[in-house]
């Protein structure tokens, strides 16, 4: 009997059991050993023990029965210890089968989770190298459209020259005529040019945003590429699935000298900041929907607005992309800027777009904070020293 | 003055063409061709010393590339100007052509008034 409590020991021993299980088998080792101890003590006592007012021979005649008593109680004993041992073990082992399955459930969740952060690995290797295919026809579409562009631009001037040589010729009908055709191929090939020249402004776009552009910093027109870029982001999200209304207001600081930027880059900022925010309101909105849908009340008014501040302050610009959408959490608010951290169910969202986005800002040499009330709204302001 | 020009699409040849026309008539430019870095320095090798002054080359091309051919003529023909003509603008390009020696870096689609500048400087 103690012997399998000390083997529940060398169990515990074995399976490197935390200490205090260790002390609580000990102790119950020894209250065990302390009992059987007093009970033969007892049974001892009663066995030497004279009982008073009985003779010598009743004495005698009375020893067989104390034997079988004690011979019962050791046994009882026995079987006591016994059972609480194995009750001692059964115990145990319910408890660490629990264990196990709680440390499963932990492994299961956190493989979920490692999944779900492949999938997000996989879309965005997908993304990137659906982004250099780009780039690369990008360039290459380069090639045609310079034939295509210098040769309307040739033509052009070829007409203007057989102009000249017509208005040399006496006037006739024919003359008259053929300077009627002339204004017409010159006016189409005029839009070929055009648009052709269209086309290389969108594929330069395209390309400043994908890898392998210029980085070197620019004076910008702050503002400008404010403006540019938050329209950019709006008509973006317009044109992609779930669209919302939002009304965009500008407060921005007139008369600002142009900053020194990774324009690219620093668009990049803007248009994921603006995306955040636009993703945000959308949040909200569903949220409305929902509570109408689901009670059947009138939904509370709201409209998303976006709110995009510049200011000088001394020494350092301040810009501020501010949504009243549902708000961020403290407990939220600290991991927000951390890579592969998102909100956004599934692999909706790829985690990066804010780290990436204070990257860029702490690559010139700025802060990026968020402030927010739940339910009102979030703001985060950039801070950028003036002379980077 | 005599100018060559690589680049693997034949067309260009059309289009130099026509756009230099005036300075050719004129004779004071003469266009050669070459659609590939190795007719290239076949073009230059004609004679000794070559009497291509400047070199203006694609950098995507078949077979030897743009930047190689720079390499080679720079190597071989210290004194000769090259400037590069891509659709490729992109930092890592424009960073590896300079270092190699190039004088300018053009982008397609080609600003033939800046071109024209390019050639007119060194006329004078
Ligand atoms: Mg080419």
């Amino acid at each position: 009997m103690y012997f399998t409590s000390i083997l529940d020991l060398t169990y515990c021993m074995e399976k490197r059991y935390y200490t205090d299980q260790l002390r609580q088998l000990t102790k119950r080792v020894f209250c065990l050993l302390v009992m059987g101890f007093c009970f033969f003590s007892s049974v001892i006592y009663a066995q030497v023990e004279p009982v008073s007012g009985l003779e010598n021979q009743s004495n005698e005649a009375m020893l067989p029965s104390m034997w079988w008593v004690s011979v019962i109680g050791l046994l009882l004993l026995v079987l006591l210890i016994f059972l609480l041992g194995w009750w001692l073990i059964v115990r145990e082992r319910e408890r660490t089968k629990q264990k196990e399955q709680q440390l499963l459930k932990d492994i299961d969740k956190a493989q979920e989770k490692l999944q779900v952060i492949q999938q997000q690995l996989i879309q965005q290797e997908k993304l990137a190298s659906l982004g250099q295919l780009a780039a690369g026809i990008a360039h290459e579409i380069k090639n045609p459209l310079n034939f295509v562009n210098n040769f309307s631009e040739l033509s052009l001037e070829y007409i203007e020259e057989i102009n000249e040589y017509l208005d040399k010729q006496k006037d006739d009908e024919v003359k008259a005529e053929i300077k009627i055709l002339l204004n017409d191929v010159s006016a189409n090939l005029t839009k070929i040019l055009q648009h052709g020249s269209r086309a290389d402004g969108i594929v330069r776009s395209m390309l400043m945003h994908s890898r392998g552009g210029k980085s070197i910093k620019e004076a910008v027109d702050l503002n400008e590429l404010i403006r540019e870029y938050v329209n950019l982001a709006f008509h973006g999200m317009r044109a992609n699935k779930n669209p919302i209304n939002v009304t965009i207001e500008y407060d921005l600081e007139d008369g600002m000298d142009k900053l020194l930027l990774y324009p690219e880059d620093f668009s990049r900022v803007i248009l994921n900041l603006c995306k955040n925010a636009f993703d945000a309101m959308r949040e909200k909105l569903d949220t409305i929907a929902k509570i109408d849908a689901s009670e059947g009340n009138r939904p509370p008014a709201y409209g998303p607005k976006l709110l995009v501040r510049s200011r000088e302050i001394k020494d350092k610009v301040q810009i501020q992309i501010e949504d009243n959408g549902p708000g961020i959490s403290e407990a939220i608010k600290d991991k927000l800027l951390m890579p592969f951290f998102t909100t956004k169910k599934g692999t909706e969202g790829t985690g990066l777009g804010l780290s990436i986005t204070n990257d860029i800002v702490k690559n010139h040499d700025g802060t990026l904070e968020v402030e927010s009330e739940i339910g009102e709204f979030t703001r985060f302001n950039i801070l950028l020293p003036k002379n980077t | 003055m005599k100018i060559l020009i690589v680049d693997d699409e034949k067309d260009v040849e059309m289009l130099f063409r026509q756009k230099f026309r005036k300075e050719i008539k004129n004779g004071n430019l003469e266009l050669v061709f070459a659609f590939s870095g190795a007719e290239a320095m076949r073009v230059l090798e004609e004679s000794n010393p070559p009497k291509v002054v400047y070199v203006f080359s694609d950098i995507n091309m078949p077979g030897m590339t743009g930047l190689e051919l720079l390499d080679k003529i720079k190597e071989k023909y210290p004194q000769i100007n090259v400037s590069m003509i891509s659709a490729y603008g992109d930092s890592d390009n424009y960073n590896k052509a300079i270092k190699s020696g190039a004088k300018e870096f053009f982008t397609k689609p080609i600003n033939f008034d800046s071109l024209r500048e390019e050639i007119k400087a060194l006329m004078n």
